[in-house]
Parts: structure tokens; C-alpha cells; sequence
């Protein structure tokens, strides 16, 4: 894998910075004796309704004037059950289910539902339906580190950052709207292949979006990379180590900030990764910096990736042309007795899957997402449908990660670990 | 091949073959022996805790184990060198509705780049399975959330409290099969309990003991907290 380390021209060295203009220390030396002012801990509620949470989200902290002793984060509040109602629908109808927990990347989770699916009943989908996924679960990983990057740079007080983020936001809505007909909630899969094939046009809409995209990336790069305010604001801030990040299963851009060069993409290849040209961004600090440098990092691999799919997207059927497992066009089900007799065997029983189980991972954007199935002989529903949530396993780390560090990076690094609250609760 | 002259309406209509396609088409059918390497070494090593494994979707390996050696083998898995499984990537748990619980681990390497599955059958009348939380840190609010989900009991684990459901809920295990969908209680009785519910108790900080992270001796405090309010 390459090893790309972050080789931008920053000091970490507190005397000296980029240009030769000093960089104060980012670090509060909290290890120093403090004197003594006879304080007591206090704890305090941030959340569950507070814009810095990111979500529904409580976090209880332990503080010694500003320093944080302990966070306590407590979750559950947005949990809708979404695995007991898998059991009640059949593999199709959980489709749905799935955009509504990580609504800033829906499409990654629609495909890696499906995907878990199909692995299981054995299903090989089309060569034209695996580049078309692709497309869609790396134009939703830019969709989600965008969202991430506008609220961040917000945290620490970067506004603008937030406003370029959000336009570019806005033409991937327009590109899912025009693809699924909803811009978040977007079902867009099916098993065996895709609710409907590319629309006519889309493909040079995200040309478009993919030629102005770096452009607008470049000009928050400028704004933040190397900007003095937001490097002290994140560089050291809940910093883990590679073996802690490992032990603690951290996935995603924040393992790889800590330098363990672990990406599902190459580790576990689908859907021909492996022959994709694109590189792995890898930290070596794992603080907030590295984080941040990552998931700019892999946008623009994300980039990368869209245009090779472009280039080598081919034609043919998107869905599996087999009648037990795709409904037939309208056409011929409301023509054709056959497709007819199909089309309401598949809407009335679904399709049945062998015995067993299936864990199948996919990058998300949030880390390793996996989505587990479990199904008797002939069950038409899943006996168990579990979503590996990168967010929860993510976010369970922060209280390590923020102790001893001040209120004001406490919030920093709840956002340096981009998390969704709809995925973690489910 | 049902012919594709049925009017001006086909050419717009990309769906898929019709009817007589070859049925199957994509389907994989074959079942191969498993050639996991650690399967063979977990056979060879603690013959009799392996109660029997399989391989599931194709080439997935998934091991059961008997459950009062979990911990023994788990660690194993995570400290021999040959196997070096150092990412618990989830726990969670399967009821398949019939007199057991399965707990679920699932494991990767990154040495190895190698996943094995390894699952641990309980039945309802002992819902109790070691923790792992000293091994694999991430397996904390895994195991919270299969002990609040599932009702099994975690030995060793530092900090089992609910997580999903609030920590008064009175209704059971949700994604046990016995538990029907809308609840055990009535509509009714759900509400009435929810408006009887003391709101503000959830923003103390009476019953929150220490989340996320296994702390030494910081109950104390907390509980002179507790004491004022």
C-alpha cells in the first residue's frame, strides 16, 4: 500500500511554522502544576440538543475548571430499531431502512445492505451494476467528508469553509435527485442490481461536478491546511496510537490517521478495487490534524476513483437478469404472463435465501461498515439483520481521546471523528 | 426470448431480461470444505471446545465454540502470533427464536489481512458468556448493546449498563424473537408510562455511572453528586 504520509509543509515544531512565521503551541501544557484554587469537579450536560454534538447526542463531563476529566456519552436517544424492523420486511423492503441511519452518505449504506445480500444468496450482479455502485458509494463518501469538513471548520470557528462545502454539497443532492428521485432518503438499490439504471444526462452532470469539485476543495485546503488558528486548534488535540486506535477498533479515516494503514478498499477488495488506481492517505499522529488531512486526502482519491469508473463504465443490463430475483420491466409484467407470475411472486414472497450467514464489509465513510444477514432455508426476511456501525465504535473512544484536554477540544474532537447520530442509534 | 415488438414503450423501458431467462444465472452453488487456516489450527488446538463450523456465504469461515471456553480461545486467537486477530470488529447477537441466544464476534487480522467468525451458542436458561472487553477495548459497548438488546449477561465486563434503551426500560429484550414488535405493553400503558416519567432524573447524574471508558476509582465523586442533588 502506499505510504503516503502528510507531507505538508507545516511546523510541528512548536518554535517555528510554515514561511518562517512562528506557531504558537498548540498544546495547553495541562501536565503542569496548576495552583492551588481549592476547585471542585463539576459535571455538565453538553447535548443532546447542542449544535457542537453533531446530533442527539449527550455527553457528560467531568470537568476540573475547563480541563476535562472524564466525558460519560450517552446515546440512544434517536434508537429506532431499525434491526427488529428488518426482521418484519422482506430483503427488498429493508432497503429503505437503511438510507434513513446515515443519512449524509445513504448511498454507501443502500449498497452495502445489498452487497451483504447478495454474498449471501450468491448472487453475482453485473459488471455494468458494480462499476454503477461504485460510482455511488465514492460520490457519497465526498458527500459525507463534505458535510463533515463544513461542520468542523464551523467548530473551530472557520465559516466560510462551511458555506464552499455545502454548495458542492447541494450538486450532489441534485445528482441524487436525479438519479433515486430523493435527495437523502434515497433507496436507491435492489437485490441483484439498482432501482433504475443511470438516468440519461447524469453521468455529464458528475463530469461536472467532478471538474469544479477540486477547484472548490483546493480553496478550503488553502483556507484551513495551513491556516495558524485551525493547526492549533488541532494539531496534538486527541492524538491515539496506532495499537490503542487498533484495540479500541477505530475504522475509517481516524485509524488511519494513526498511521495503521487498514483500509477495507485494499485489505478486503470488492467490486475490483484492487484494480482502481487510488491511494490510501495514512496519518502518523493520529490527532485531530491527521484526521483532517486524511479525509481531504481521500476526497480527492474518492476523485480519482470516480473518474476510472466513469471511464470504464460498460453497458449491458444493470440487473441480474435472472426472473427469481429482479422484478421484470413494467412492460412485460403487465404484457407477458410469465413476467407477470414473477413479478408478483417477487412482491408477495420476495426472494428466498439459503441457510446461513454473511458478513460483508465495505469502506463507508465513516470507517469499516459491515452489514451481517442472517437467513434459515427459504426465509424470505432476515432472521437477523445487523449493521456493523463504524460511528458507535468510533465514538465510544472519546472518552479516552479527551481526557485531559480543554471544553473548547473536547468539541473538536467529537467532530474530528465524524459521527452520525442516526447510524449509531439506529 | 418474448420479442421485443410490443410498441414504442420497450425502447424506453430498460428492465431486465424477461422470463425465460436461464434461471440461476449468477447464482453460486457450490460449497467448499473450509481451508481457513485458523479453523484448523483452533481444531488442533482445543479439539473439544470447538463444538462445529461451517463455511457460510461462499468462503466465510464461522466457528462455534463452547461458551464457558470462550475467553480462553478468543484470547488466543488475539495473542498467538500464527493469529494475531487484533480487531474485534463486532459483537453482536442472533436469536433464531428457538431456546438460544448466539453471541457473534467478528474478528479481523490485520497482519494476516484474515476475518473468521466465531459465535458462541447460550441457551435462554444461561444468557452468560465472559467478557472480552480486557482483550479488545472496542468490545465495551458492543457487548452494552448486546446486553440490552438481547439480555445476555457479560461476566467481567466493567461497565454493563443499557445503552440503546433508557436505563429504566421495564419491557425486556427488544430483539429477542419473543419480543413482539410494537412492545409488550399496551399502547396506553406505553404512554402513561412515558408521561409518568420523571424527565429531568435523565439529566442528573444519579445513575450514570462511568460510560465509555473502564475507569479506576472515580465512583466517589460522583456519588457525593449524587448526594447533593
Amino acid at each position: 500500500m502506499a505510504q503516503r504520509t502528510m507531507e505538508v509543509a507545516v511546523g510541528r515544531n512548536p518554535e517555528m511554522g510554515p514561511h518562517g512565521r512562528p506557531v504558537p503551541s498548540p498544546l495547553a501544557p495541562f501536565d503542569l502544576p496548576e495552583p492551588e484554587f481549592g476547585t471542585e469537579q463539576m459535571l455538565i450536560n453538553i447535548g443532546p440538543q447542542h449544535p457542537a454534538t453533531h446530533g442527539v447526542l449527550r455527553l457528560v463531563c467531568e470537568l476540573d475548571g475547563e480541563t476535562v476529566l472524564s466525558v460519560m456519552p450517552d446515546i440512544g436517544y434517536l434508537h429506532s430499531s431499525f434491526e427488529k424492523l428488518g426482521e418484519f420486511r422482506t430483503w427488498n423492503q429493508v432497503v429503505p431502512l437503511t438510507d434513513r441511519m446515515d443519512y449524509l452518505a445513504p448511498l454507501i449504506y443502500n449498497c452495502a445492505y445489498v452487497m451483504s445480500v447478495e454474498k449471501l444468496m450468491g448472487i453475482e450482479v453485473t459488471e455494468r451494476c458494480k462499476v454503477v455502485r461504485v460510482i455511488c458509494m465514492e460520490l457519497d463518501r465526498i458527500f459525507s467528508h463534505l458535510l463533515w469538513l463544513g461542520t468542523t471548520a464551523i467548530d473551530v470557528g472557520a465559516f466560510t469553509p462551511f458555506l464552499y462545502a455545502f454548495q458542492q454539497r447541494e450538486k450532489v443532492y441534485l445528482l441524487h435527485e436525479s438519479l433515486t428521485g430523493a435527495r437523502i432518503t434515497t433507496s436507491a438499490t435492489r437485490v441483484g442490481g439498482m432501482m433504475a439504471d443511470l438516468p440519461k444526462g447524469w453521468i455529464e452532470q458528475l463530469t461536472d461536478f467532478l471538474d469544479a469539485f477540486p477547484k472548490t476543495l483546493a480553496e478550503i485546503d488553502r483556507l484551513l491546511t495551513t491556516n495558524q488558528i485551525h493547526i492549533g486548534r488541532t494539531q496534538g488535540i486527541g492524538a491515539i496510537s496506532a495499537d490503542d486506535a487498533i484495540n479500541w477498533g477505530l475504522t475509517g479515516p481516524n485509524l488511519r490517521a494513526a498511521g495503521v494503514p487498514y483500509d477495507v478498499r485494499k485489505d478486503r477488495p470488492y467490486y475490483d478495487y484492487e484494480t482502481y488506481d487510488f491511494e490510501v492517505p495514512i496519518g502518523e499522529h493520529g490527532d485531530c490534524y491527521d484526521r483532517y488531512l486524511c479525509r481531504m486526502e481521500e476526497m480527492r482519491q474518492s476523485v480519482r476513483i470516480l473518474r476510472q469508473a466513469i471511464a470504464r463504465l460498460p453497458g449491458g443490463p444493470i440487473n441480474v437478469p435472472d426472473p427469481h430475483i429482479s422484478l421484470p420491466s413494467k412492460t412485460d409484467a403487465m404484457s407477458d404472463m410469465e413476467s407477470m407470475i414473477h413479478h408478483f411472486k417477487l412482491i408477495t414472497e420476495g426472494i428466498p435465501a439459503p441457510d446461513g450467514d454473511c458478513y460483508y464489509a465495505v469502506e463507508g465513510s465513516k470507517g469499516e461498515l459491515g452489514m451481517y444477514v442472517v437467513a434459515e432455508e427459504g426465509s424470505t426476511k432476515p432472521v437477523r439483520w445487523r449493521i456493523r456501525p463504524p460511528s458507535f465504535v468510533n465514538l465510544a473512544v472519546i472518552g479516552k481521546l479527551a481526557r485531559g484536554h480543554l471544553v473548547s477540544d473536547l468539541i473538536m474532537i467529537n467532530a474530528s471523528l465524524d459521527i452520525v447520530l442516526g447510524e449509531i442509534d439506529r | 426470448m418474448i420479442q421485443r415488438t410490443k410498441g414504442g414503450l420497450d425502447a424506453v423501458d430498460e428492465g431486465p431480461l424477461s422470463s425465460d431467462a436461464p434461471t440461476g444465472h449468477g447464482r453460486r452453488t457450490t460449497a467448499q470444505p473450509s481451508d481457513h487456516p485458523s479453523v484448523a489450527a483452533l481444531i488442533a488446538r482445543f479439539e473439544n471446545a470447538i463444538v462445529r463450523h461451517r463455511v457460510s456465504a461462499g468462503d466465510q469461515a464461522v466457528v462455534w465454540v463452547e461458551p464457558a471456553r470462550s475467553l480462553e480461545i478468543l484470547g488466543w486467537l488475539k495473542d498467538d502470533p500464527s493469529q494475531r486477530y487484533d480487531m474485534m470488529s463486532d459483537v453482536t447477537g442472533v436469536d433464531y427464536g428457538k431456546g438460544a441466544v448466539d453471541v457473534v464476534y467478528q474478528m479481523f487480522s490485520t497482519a494476516h489481512k484474515l476475518a473468521l467468525r466465531v459465535r458462541c451458542e447460550l441457551p435462554y436458561d444461561a444468557l452468560s458468556i465472559d467478557s472480552v472487553v480486557q482483550l479488545w477495548r472496542s468490545a465495551n459497548w458492543l457487548e452494552r448493546e448486546v446486553y440490552d438488546l438481547f439480555g445476555v449477561t457479560f461476566r467481567g465486563h466493567p461497565d454493563l449498563r443499557r445503552i440503546m434503551m433508557p436505563s429504566d426500560y421495564a419491557e425486556g429484550h427488544p430483539l429477542r424473537k419473543d419480543f413482539p414488535l410494537r412492545g409488550r405493553f399496551s399502547r396506553a400503558e406505553q404512554t402513561r408510562r412515558a408521561l409518568a416519567q420523571d424527565v429531568e432524573r435523565f439529566y442528573r447524574p444519579v445513575d450514570l455511572e462511568h460510560g465509555g471508558v473502564p475507569q479506576e476509582a472515580e465512583a466517589p465523586r460522583l456519588e457525593r453528586e449524587a448526594e447533593k442533588s
